[in-house]
């Protein structure tokens, strides 16, 4: 187990430069560029032309269902991992196999279904 | 593992995350010039134009830092960190030669590198939301879209792979790789990679970048330094992505005398997907946002399907 989170420590670690680099990179571009701000400049840009409205506009999000779907998918999926590193350990075999062939008839079902119901067109 | 040993792999996947992404950039300029019939940045640094991205790094940090009044300041300051840091992350899992040759082996190395890679795309969200830009809002809205329809695709293809090999450590996978998986996860191989080009917002699915349509979406009010990071991390996330591809499905440092040369080969083989990412932005014409659903939806998932089933009966009959 002490091994297991030594990987970890190091991805840790790198994650550590990661942020100082960062940080040293905006720390000195604060040093390096000039600060003019006026306030055209702090207008949202919108082609030149005065913005109308505001940015967070509502907007139709088309893909929901597409969400939906991906959350039922990846969820699914996740399980795929731990199975794939002991599925043909002996003594699966055969059975597992059939097993898998359940779980993608699932999802291919799933998919099927969600096809014939027309979701997968952007309308 | 002693800390002078682990402070020069931190520093060498370090430099190899700043030199990489620069040397794709470059080979972009000069590869997309000539297939253009132009010859691409010649003067600055003498020698056809080899310091050209120094020259835009300088240029970059001299520019001023302009945050629209309207926006989330905190949130549109920090994007570009977030869409930067984990590609570095991913590159520690990540081998480059046999034995000792990888900055640090992950025993859920395949986990990590697909769950730090999603973290990524959060940086374009936030900077889409933050903006409060109509075009930064479309932009972040498309990269969420793509995000969930490619995410899947990507997911089940590199499932396949740890099925094929009995594990999820990136060396343990390339330890038992054979010649013959090339054909056997070829289909696999080919969704990673186009679900990979997706993710990363390249063409031909760049819709929500679009400069042409939506003045680089999510980026839109970025400028300078801020700027250059994203620009950065889109590199960095090719460097990334063709190193994976090559790792789990081109076999990795596996080639004529591998033990010596095995990181020559892992270059080589990276180099060239980084070259074909660069040859399809060249000669595909933009996909439009339903395109890119249906394309993910109806061609990569039933692929992916295909390709787990494929390796399942394949590795239980042998």
């Amino acid at each position: 187990m002490p091994d297991y989170f030594h990987g970890y420590a190091v991805v840790g670690l790198v994650a550590v430069v990661g942020v100082l680099f960062v940080g040293v990179a905006f720390s000195a571009g604060r040093l390096l560029r000039p600060v003019v701000p006026t306030r055209e400049k702090m207008l949202t840009y919108e082609c030149g032309v005065d913005p109308v409205g505001e940015g967070w506009a509502h907007t139709q999000i088309r893909y929901y269902v597409y969400a939906f779907l991906y959350v039922i998918f990846a969820v699914d999926s996740v399980f795929l991992f731990p199975w794939a590193t002991v599925f043909d350990a002996p003594g699966f075999g055969g059975i597992t196999l059939a097993e898998m062939f359940v779980f993608l008839g699932f999802l291919t079902v799933g998919l099927l279904y969600a096809y014939k119901k027309g979701v997968l067109e952007w309308t | 593992m002693d800390a002078l040993d682990v402070t020069v792999r931190i520093v060498a996947v370090f430099l190899a995350f700043l030199l990489l992404p620069l040397l794709v950039g470059q080979t972009e300029h000069k590869v997309m010039a000539h297939m253009q019939g132009r010859v691409g940045p010649m003067y600055a640094g003498g020698f056809h134009g080899w310091a050209q991205l120094v020259a835009d790094g300088v240029k970059f940090a001299q520019k001023e830092d302009v945050v629209p009044d309207g926006a989330d300041r905190r949130v549109f300051q920090l994007a570009p960190a977030l869409a930067l840091i984990p590609y570095l992350l991913v590159l520690v899992a990540i081998p480059v030669a046999p034995g000792r040759g990888v900055v640090q082996a992950l025993d859920a190395g395949i986990f990590f590198v697909l769950a730090v890679m999603g973290v990524g795309i959060l940086g374009s969200l936030m900077g889409g939301w933050a903006s409060a830009n109509k075009f930064s809002l479309l932009g972040g809205l498309r990269t969420a879209a793509q995000l969930m329809a490619y995410e899947l695709p990507m997911l089940l293809a590199a499932a396949s792979v740890a099925m094929a090999a009995g594990t999820l450590s990136l060396p343990g996978i390339l330890g038992v790789w054979e010649w013959w998986w090339l054909p056997w996860q070829l289909v696999g191989g080919v969704v990673f990679f186009t679900a990979g080009l997706a993710e990363l917002q390249r063409p031909p699915f760049d819709a929500p970048i679009a400069d042409s349509e939506i003045i680089f979406g999510a980026y839109t009010e970025y400028t300078g330094l801020r700027f250059a990071l994203f620009l950065l991390a889109e590199y960095a996330g090719i460097v990334v992505l063709s190193a994976l591809t090559a790792v789990l499905f081109l076999g990795g440092w596996h080639g004529p005398s591998a033990d010596g040369l095995g990181w020559l080969w892992m270059l080589l083989k990276t180099g060239v997907l980084a070259f074909g990412v660069i040859w399809l932005r060249v000669s595909y014409p933009r996909l439009r946002e339903d395109q890119i659903q249906r394309l993910a939806w109806t061609a990569l998932v039933p692929l992916a399907l295909f390709q787990i089933a494929l390796t399942g009966v394949v590795k239980v009959v042998m």
